[in-house]
């Protein structure tokens, strides 16, 4: 075993590139015409949204009885993609504000792509709860706006709450997003030739110029942002967890909810945000910024996330069987040996199990190892979702009335059309925007800041 | 160098060592109107220039603050003042359930208007006419090189005296930034062909995008699917039957639940000695009958039937109900009379139930035994 010298900080970007070098890093895949491979992937891309655009399509011409969604099973698959995308976006902001808060630098490398994934992620989860009234362009009527029925919406109400939690979430991230993308926009601004561009970059620059008396301003307003981004990116799953637990039904109806359904959406966020840095760090070279050291970091958060989740799991079963709640007991039971036990088991294997082979260092620093163990989570997480939802509905406290549900063939086909659009609005994110912070990355390579030799 | 008008005189530095020191001395010679420009925010230069600390903390408090200050309004005004509904049997002004909302509209305020405020207010953006931009230092100091650039209109400012600084210093090089005269000399006119044009155009394009979705689109299948659904509305013509009729006559002869015709319309005789009254005189039918009573006979009969109207003679008196004549009535005489009325008293067929008209009968038979009464009823 090597030792290590833990009076020095350890770089967390490789080789101390010159700066100049990083610029043109970054910027090469604006400046360069998109590859075979990326049409290949935006083909595949597109096809799925395509997919997803029929079943819409159809949906709402013919109703959303195309749907598996039953009587007792009313919230169907559409909310559990909704949850599903919602978490995924929880990761970005938690490596953009709260891993900034704890001064974290190997978050630099990281944070600009994680935030773009959270914008679109919740872009793409908007879409479900939308289409999931069956009108969506009724939707106007969630917004609290003097109307000609001179009604209001209904304050009390945790849907409401989560009209508010998921816009606020989205305004706050692409704020977010948009004032780093500032003195990127400037940097690119001086550096291109094609005269469309510069006007574009201008436009994103709004006159930014390097000035140390707007970096002073500028360092502050990223603090408040993160500051406020820390409380409300944990808001914003426990108001949809409230969905589920403001609610009487039995599995829905528990106090563990808010901080569990956090967990999950932070490891599942990771877990996806790993996936797609691995395939951007090797198609742009971006190996010496985004270093297997982020990650090992990376996967250690997968690692303690998971073990939170799986914890709530046994909480669940435990505060089920303690309550002496005849109805709590028995929909644990029914979720683990009910008709639904292997989208539980499912669940579990890949989300309390697989994780835990992240203890191992050699398995947190193999590339395709922790690949396939990250989309285990996704899909563990996307079924935890499922076993919440449905197990819940399908059986309540009125056995008359239990049912069994089976998503359709358009419901799944509005999954992969999700999928479709969160890929693609990344594809094109990676050819249009620079993917990593051009200037957080620059202050973080050694010997850019100050010796202070002088102090 | 008639034509050109001098911006600033500026100095690049290689290293950020070298940018703290001549931020240092820059800032002590006295200078007031220069700025320092580096690729990332470098450590210890506010320091260095002598920056005041960043007051955008409080535009954030102020802000969050009437942020909560405006949801509290909003949400109290809705759901208290405007339109109050009883959901879930919570109060009115139900706070707990509005924390979530107070928060996050909170954040949505100060986040948004902090930068808002840095951009617009501290910084003056949008400013892409700064005469910095697009300059060779410009782009060397957004790359990998520090500069220093002290304004032409600073008090203490001498291009030689400058120069030396900089050179003592130890800059890389000194360049010179000029105004762009076209951009300086240029005067801004609101009555401009183009941006008339482009002002018409926005206006053409929204107002024709939302009278569209509004007016046309939702009124287009599917959309429309909600509002004409097949089924008949009052008053519309059935195409279906051929009496035009969209609601279906009963069949022949069927009677409405409870509802027999009544046999002995005007045979008062025959209904005094056919029909008999099929309650027994219990403490729930006198209460029925009197509650009945006080309702539909006591107007003009009187609480306790001695013909004492409470009409004030808008309706003539009714006679006594304790009468020998009504005393010796069966019930089933009596019953005729409410059933059909009686000379200008109305009929009571469709007000009352026959169950209602039974009992009424006796709370009458009990007010009039409590004005005659036995012996053996003591």
């Amino acid at each position: 075993m090597s030792t290590v010298d833990y009076t020095r900080e350890i770089s967390v970007i490789e080789g101390q590139p010159p700066l100049r070098e990083i610029d043109e890093v970054i910027s090469k895949p604006l400046e360069t015409k998109p590859d075979k491979k990326f049409y290949m992937a935006i083909s595949v891309t597109l096809t799925m949204l395509l997919i997803g655009g029929i079943a819409l399509g159809l949906s709402f011409y013919y109703g959303t009885g195309l749907w598996g969604n039953n009587n007792p099973v009313g919230w169907g698959l559409p909310i559990v993609n909704f949850v599903f995308w919602v978490g995924i976006g929880h990761a970005g902001t938690l490596i953009s504000a709260i891993l900034f808060l704890f001064r974290q630098k190997w978050r630099t490398g990281i944070a600009r792509f994680a935030e773009g994934m959270t914008i679109f992620a919740v872009m793409t989860a908007g879409i479900f709860p939308l289409i999931h009234v069956g009108r969506p362009w009724l939707a106007g009527y969630l917004i609290p706006y003097p109307n000609q029925h001179s009604l209001w919406v209904n304050f009390t109400s945790p849907l409401l709450w989560d009209v508010f939690a998921v816009s606020t979430y989205f305004a706050v991230s692409f704020i977010f997003w948009y004032v780093g993308l500032i003195p990127d926009f400037a940097a690119l601004r001086e550096r291109t030739t094609n005269k469309i561009k510069k006007v574009i970059y201008s436009i994103g620059s709004l006159g930014w110029r390097n000035s140390n008396r707007h970096w002073q301003h500028y360092e502050m307003v990223y603090l408040i942002l993160a500051g406020f981004a820390t409380p409300l990116v944990l808001s914003v799953h426990t108001i949809v967890s409230f969905d589920f637990a403001i609610s009487i039904l039995p599995g829905w109806h528990t106090t563990i909810f808010p901080p569990y359904f956090v967990a999950g959406a932070v490891f599942s966020g990771f877990a996806m945000v790993q996936n797609v840095l691995i395939f951007i760090r090797k198609i742009f070279n971006y190996e010496h910024i985004i270093t297997l050291k982020t990650l090992e970091n990376m996967n250690k958060i997968i690692l303690l996330t998971g073990s939170m989740v799986g914890y709530a799991y046994a909480m669940e079963f435990f505060i089920a069987w303690y309550s002496g709640v005849q109805p709590e007991q028995f929909t644990f039971l029914n979720r683990a040996f009910g008709p639904y036990a292997w989208a539980y088991w499912i669940m579990v294997s890949c989300n309390v199990i697989s994780p835990q082979l992240f203890w191992f260092k050699k398995i947190r620093t193999t590339i395709p190892v922790m690949f396939v163990i990250a989309v285990f989570v996704n899909v563990g997480m996307w079924f935890e979702r499922f076993v919440i939802v449905v197990t819940s509905l399908s059986r309540d406290y009125l056995p008359s009335s239990w049912a069994y549900f089976t998503p359709t063939l358009t419901d799944f086909g509005i999954l992969i059309g999700s999928f479709g659009l969160f890929f693609t609005l990344l594809l094109i994110f990676t050819k249009t925007l620079p993917v990593v912070s051009i200037a957080e990355v620059k202050a973080v390579v050694d010997g850019s800041q100050p010796s202070h030799k002088d102090h | 160098m008639t034509d050109k008008k001098l911006y600033s005189l500026t100095a690049v530095f290689d290293k950020p060592d070298d940018i703290i020191n001549a931020a240092e001395k820059v800032s002590d010679s006295g200078y007031t109107k220069y700025d320092i420009n580096t690729p990332y925010p470098v450590h210890g230069l506010d320091g260095a220039m002598k920056l005041p600390p960043s007051k955008l903390g409080y535009s954030a408090l102020v802000l969050g603050l009437s942020g909560t200050f405006a949801a509290v309004l909003m949400i109290y005004f809705m759901s208290v003042y405007d339109y109050p509904i009883v959901i879930g049997g919570k109060p009115f002004f139900a706070l707990p359930a509005f924390v979530p909302i107070m928060f996050e509209i909170t954040v949505l305020a100060a986040s948004i208007g902090t930068v808002l405020t840095m951009l617009f207010f501290f910084f003056k953006f949008p400013n892409n006419s700064h005469p910095l931009l697009e300059t060779d230092y410009m782009k060397l100091v957004s790359v990998d090189k520090y500069g220093v650039s002290i304004q032409a209109d600073d008090p203490k400012f001498n291009e030689d005296e400058i120069s030396k600084l900089y050179n003592d210093l130890g800059a890389s090089k000194i360049l010179p930034v000029y105004w762009d005269l076209e951009e300086v000399l240029y005067e801004h006119k609101i009555v401009e062909p183009k941006f008339l044009g482009m002002l018409a155009l926005t206006a053409i394009i929204v107002s024709g995008t939302v009278y569209f979705s509004l007016n046309k689109l939702m009124f287009m299948e599917p959309f429309s699917w909600m509002m004409e659904q097949e089924k008949l509305s009052p008053q519309q013509k059935s195409e279906f039957f051929s009496d035009g009729y969209s609601m279906r006559p009963p069949v022949e002869g069927a009677i409405a639940r409870g509802d027999l015709p009544y046999q002995f319309a005007d045979k008062p005789e025959m209904a005094a000695k056919i029909l008999s009254n099929p309650l027994v005189s219990s403490e729930e039918n006198l209460l029925l009958g009197k509650t009945k009573y006080n309702i539909y006979c006591s107007p003009c009969h009187g609480y306790f039937g001695e013909g004492d109207s409470r009409l004030r003679g808008q309706f003539p008196n009714p006679p006594s109900l304790h009468s020998q004549k009504l005393r010796d009535w069966t019930d089933g005489r009596i019953y005729h009379v409410i059933e059909v009325g009686q000379n200008v008293m109305p009929a009571y067929n469709t007000q009352m139930t026959n169950n209602e008209k039974w009992a009424t009968i006796l709370y009458i038979r009990a007010l009039q035994r409590s004005l005659n009464a036995k012996e053996s009823d003591l």
